[in-house]
């Protein structure tokens, strides 16, 4: 469980987070919305541990985050706008060294299948300095999930893939999602939102300005409450 | 410790593999050092005695200006695809992160001081030393070379984010890296050139363990409050 208590973020005299409060329970997918500069990216980043906030509180299993509780850490798994991957490597070499970060036993025939799952078994011992953006997406989703984590943050994972990628990546998701994994995403793509997510809640302006349930309802209905509330001023 | 020493060996491997594979920091380093080299051996007659005075300052020269360039792209690389925020929000204490760095960054430097040095004493006819004194002389570069890296990678990762961070870094090193420099200058000089006064050498390194030790604890500590800059 994930739960944020009146959290704030001031970058410089800006304020991008007024009070976020947000509880998000194990087994949940959300969709993250709103507009450029809503605070979405920023919200998640200070729960995967990248940004501090300024005030409030961030809740894991209903325990304020503490810098050395690496057990939660190891539970999470982020994907960002950067691939975090490292260019001179191969997509195995990247998955080894990221194993070893995780301390992963025996990570081989997790790697390998892995690799496969998204589409790169031809390239595994290529140097991804030479991939397109899309396979470098493939491969940075199979880095956020490689330690099997039960939480998920995802900022536009959907950017740069095919749609033969999308719906792969998509599958994926509901396979993990099928297994009680909390998936967190940030998103502006909408019928992705409809496939993946349960719930979807949108920010503006650094606040919550709506947080409604979204099974079953068509991709209209989700712009229609984007454009109504997201983009109201 | 779960969390600071196999990160850390993770860390330090993947730089040092990642060199092996582009060879990009130990080149440019290496290229610098011979070029300095090369230019002071045609600059000074090495059959003059008074030149031999100049290969301990040569040797800390080439330490200090090719270590920076090593230094600069240690962390340079790591913004390439925010390379750091993978690294953070792994389950890896902040201090892996200047240890795994430490590590690598100290066996680029002490490799180009492997091949370097040897070339300095053949351009320069410089004798070759033996027995206590080479003991004394590797012990002297060694503590010296420590003590830049642990002050260099701490700098070197606050210097990252500056738009500049190239310019910046030695404005922040130089200040803080001038008694280690002195110490390791004026041993080696002793340890080189003044053979008879070794056991004089023995105060500065002292003096260089105890800023070794000083810094590297500092930099140990502090690493997290960087990464949050």
């Amino acid at each position: 469980m994930i739960e944020t208590i009146g959290i704030t973020k001031t970058i410089g005299e800006k304020m991008i987070l007024r009070g976020v409060n947000l509880r998000i329970n194990q087994g949940e997918s959300v969709a993250i919305l709103g507009t450029n500069g809503a605070g979405k990216s920023t919200w998640l980043k200070i729960v995967a541990g990248l940004l501090k906030q300024s005030s409030g509180d961030v809740l894991l299993d209903g325990v304020p985050r503490k810098k050395d509780d690496y057990s939660k850490q190891q539970r999470m798994g982020y994907l960002g706008h950067q691939s975090f991957l490292y260019e001179a490597f191969s997509p195995v070499e990247n998955l080894h060294f990221f194993a070893k970060l995780y301390q992963l036993k025996s990570p081989d025939e997790r790697i390998h299948k892995l690799i496969d799952d998204v589409g790169l078994s031809f390239f595994k011992h290529e140097p991804i300095r030479s991939f397109s953006r899309g396979m470098i997406q493939r491969l940075a989703i199979a880095r956020a999930i490689l330690h099997e984590p039960n939480v998920l943050l995802l900022d536009e994972p959907h950017t740069g893939l095919d749609q033969q990628a999308v719906s792969l990546f998509n599958r994926l998701l509901l396979d993990l999602k099928a297994e009680g994994v909390t998936i967190i995403m940030v998103t502006h793509d909408f019928p992705q939102i409809s496939t993946i997510c349960d719930r979807a809640v949108i920010l503006r302006k650094g606040r919550i300005a709506e947080d409604e349930w979204i099974q079953g309802r068509p991709v209209s209905w989700i712009h229609s409450l984007y454009d109504g509330e997201a983009l109201s001023s | 410790m779960k969390h600071l020493f196999a990160p850390a060996m993770a860390i330090a491997w993947k730089d040092l593999y990642a060199e092996w594979k582009t060879k990009q920091t130990i080149t440019t380093m290496l290229i610098f050092s011979g070029l300095v080299i090369v230019t002071f051996s045609f600059a000074f007659d090495p059959s003059n005695q008074a030149v031999s005075a100049l290969v301990p300052g040569m040797i800390w020269v080439i330490t200090i200006f090719s270590g920076i360039l090593g230094l600069n792209r240690s962390f340079m690389q790591e913004k390439q695809n925010d390379h750091l925020h993978g690294l953070m929000v792994a389950p890896v204490d902040p201090s892996a992160i200047y240890l795994g760095k430490c590590m690598a960054n100290l066996v680029f430097v002490l490799l180009v001081q492997l091949i370097s040095v040897p070339l300095l004493f053949l351009l320069f006819d410089f004798h070759v030393i033996t027995g206590v004194g080479l003991i004394y002389f590797v012990m002297i570069v060694f503590l010296g070379t420590f003590g830049f890296i642990a002050v260099g990678t701490l700098l070197a990762a606050l210097a990252t984010h500056s738009k500049s961070s190239e310019m910046l870094l030695p404005i922040l090193l130089f200040p803080l890296v001038t008694p280690i420099v002195i110490a390791a200058v004026q041993a080696t000089r002793i340890v080189l050139v003044d053979q008879e006064g070794v056991s004089a050498a023995l105060s500065w390194m002292q003096l260089m363990a105890a800023y070794d030790v000083i810094f590297f604890v500092v930099g140990f500590l502090l690493f997290e409050h960087v990464l949050e800059v």
